[in-house]
C-alpha cells in the first residue's frame, strides 16, 4: 500500500511575500494608522513646546545654554531607559510611548528652530525696528516667517528619527509597526511579516518626509523663487 | 513600597549584581558588543571617509547613509540580521550596531578632510608629496578633532542603542529593563527603573569619558576649532 503525501514543496520562510500582505492587511492597516497617529501626535506635541522653547533661548540669551544643554541631556538617556523611567508613573500605553517620543523630537526641534532664528539678519531685524514693529510683531511677522525653513528642517528630522523610534514602544505593547516587526521574529522568525513591518515603516518615514517637504515649499515660495 | 524604593532596594541587593545574568554579567555584554560595533563602525567608515574626503566626490552619499539610517527602525535590523547568514548570537547584533554607528563616523571622517587648509594641502603638493602622502601626513592629523568627536557621538549612540538588544535576547543591560517589563509593572517596577538607571548612567559616563579622551587627543592649537567641530558634524549628519 502505497501513500501519495500531497503537500506542496516546503513553502519556505521568504523575505516577501504577496500571499501574507493580501492575508493580513488588515492588521497592517491598523498597525500602519496607530504608527502614523502616534507618530504625528507626537510631532505636534513636540513642535508646540520646542518652538516657544526656542522663542525664550532666542529673546534671552543666557537661558539658551540651559535649554539646549537640557534638551541634550534627555537626547543622551538611551530610549529603553527612558521608557523605564516613565512607564512605571505612566503604566503600559500609549500615553507612556507619546511621552518619550515626544522628550526625543524636542533637542531637533529646538535645536534647529534657535539655528533659524539666529539667522535672521540683525538688517532685517533692525529695520523692523525702525518700522515700529514690537517684540511679539516682529516675532510673529518677521522672525518666525524667516526661521520656517530651519523649523522645518527640525521637523523633517524629528518626524523621520520618531518614526523609528515609535517602534521601541514594543516594550508597552504600543509600538505600531513595531507590534508587526516584533510579532514576526517571536512567530518562528516570520522573515515576511518582519520584513513588511520594516517597509512600511521606512515608506511612512519617506513619505511622511516628502509631504513636511511639500509643506515647506508652499510655506516658503521665496526660497523656491531664489533658487530657480 | 514607592517604585523608587523598590528600585533602591534591588540595587541594593549584591546578589542582583553577582548572579549569573546580573548587573555585572550584563555590563560586560553590554560593553563588549558596544566596543565591537564601534570598532566595525570604524574599520568601514574611517577608510571610506576620509578616502571620500580626500577626493572630495560623494559628499551626497555621506548625507543619503545618514539620512537612510535615521529612518531604519533599529529594532528591524536586529530580528533581520540574524535570519541572514549572520545567524543568532553576537554577531548579527555588532553588525546591527555597527550601522548606528556609521553616520556620525563617516561625516566626520569625510568633513574632517575637507576642512583642512586647503593652503596646508597645495603647500604640501607643492613640496612634492603624493596624494597618498598628502592625505596621510597633512590632511589625517588635521582631522583629528574631527574623528575624535565622530567616535564619541558614534560611542553613545551605540552604548545607547545596545540596550535594544534586549529585544533579540541579545544580551547587555537592556535584558534587566526587559525583564523587569515581563515581571507586569506593579512586581517589577523596581526591577525597570533600576535597569533604566544603569543604562542611563552607563550612556552619561560614556559620554563624559569620551569627552575627557577627545580633549586629550587634540593638540592645543586645534582646540578652538574643536567646537567648531562638533557643530558642524552635527549638521553633517543632521542633513545640514
Amino acid at each position: 500500500m502505497s501513500f501519495r503525501l500531497s503537500y506542496r514543496a516546503d513553502p519556505g520562510n521568504p523575505w516577501f511575500s504577496w500571499q501574507y500582505l493580501r492575508d493580513n492587511s488588515d492588521t497592517l492597516t491598523v498597525a500602519l494608522r496607530d504608527h502614523a497617529s502616534l507618530t504625528a501626535r507626537a510631532v505636534l506635541i513636540a513642535a508646540l513646546i520646542a518652538v516657544p522653547l526656542a522663542v525664550v533661548a532666542y529673546w534671552f540669551r543666557p537661558l539658551a545654554g540651559p535649554i539646549l544643554a537640557f534638551t541634550g541631556v534627555l537626547y543622551t538617556i538611551p530610549s529603553l531607559a527612558l521608557f523605564a523611567f516613565i512607564a512605571p508613573y505612566l503604566g503600559i500605553g500609549t500615553v507612556t510611548v507619546l511621552t518619550v517620543v515626544v522628550l526625543y523630537a524636542l533637542l531637533v526641534i529646538v535645536r534647529n528652530t534657535v539655528a533659524g532664528l539666529t539667522q535672521v539678519p540683525p538688517e532685517v531685524r533692525e529695520a523692523a525696528e525702525g518700522m515700529g514693529y514690537g517684540r511679539w510683531g516682529r516675532l510673529f511677522r518677521i522672525e518666525l516667517p524667516l526661521a520656517l525653513p530651519g523649523i522645518l528642517t527640525g521637523l523633517r528630522l524629528a518626524t523621520v528619527s520618531t518614526v523609528a523610534l515609535v517602534t521601541v514602544g514594543v516594550v508597552v505593547g504600543r509600538g505600531g509597526l513595531g507590534q508587526v516587526i516584533f510579532a514576526g521574529f517571536q512567530n518562528n522568525f516570520y522573515k515576511a511579516q518582519i520584513m513588511a513591518g520594516t517597509l512600511l515603516c521606512v515608506l511612512l518615514a519617506l513619505v511622511l518626509d516628502l509631504i513636511l517637504a511639500g509643506v515647506g515649499r508652499l510655506l516658503t515660495p521665496w526660497l523656491t523663487r531664489r533658487s530657480s | 513600597m514607592s517604585v523608587i524604593e523598590q528600585a533602591v532596594v534591588w540595587l541594593n541587593d549584591p546578589l542582583n549584581w553577582t548572579n549569573p545574568g546580573g548587573v555585572l554579567d550584563r555590563l560586560g555584554e553590554h560593553l563588549v558588543l558596544s566596543a565591537a560595533a564601534v570598532a566595525l563602525g570604524c574599520l568601514v567608515a574611517w577608510p571610506i571617509g576620509l578616502w571620500l574626503g580626500h577626493t572630495g566626490r560623494a559628499g551626497g552619499l555621506v548625507v543619503l547613509v545618514a539620512n537612510v539610517t535615521l529612518a531604519i527602525p533599529t529594532l528591524a535590523l536586529l530580528t533581520i540580521l540574524p535570519l541572514t547568514f549572520l545567524g543568532f548570537g553576537r554577531p548579527s547584533v555588532i553588525v546591527a550596531l555597527a550601522v548606528f554607528a556609521l553616520p556620525p563616523l563617516l561625516a566626520n571622517a569625510y568633513t574632517g578632510v575637507r576642512q583642512a587648509d586647503p593652503e596646508a594641502r597645495d603647500a604640501a603638493r607643492g613640496m612634492g608629496l603624493s596624494g597618498w602622502q598628502v592625505l596621510r601626513q597633512v590632511e589625517l592629523p588635521l582631522a583629528v578633532p574631527y574623528l575624535a568627536a565622530g567616535f564619541r557621538t558614534a560611542a553613545v549612540q551605540v552604548v545607547a542603542t545596545a540596550a535594544l538588544a534586549s529585544f533579540v535576547n541579545g544580551g547587555g543591560l537592556g535584558q534587566i529593563i526587559r525583564a523587569g517589563f515581563g515581571l507586569d509593572i506593579a512586581a517589577g517596577g523596581g526591577q525597570i527603573l533600576a535597569g533604566g538607571v544603569l543604562v542611563a548612567a552607563l550612556a552619561v559616563s560614556v559620554e563624559v569619558v569620551l569627552a575627557l579622551v577627545e580633549r586629550a587627543v587634540t593638540p592645543r592649537q586645534l582646540r578652538a576649532a574643536r567646537r567648531g567641530a562638533n557643530r558642524r558634524a552635527a549638521d553633517a549628519v543632521a542633513g545640514g
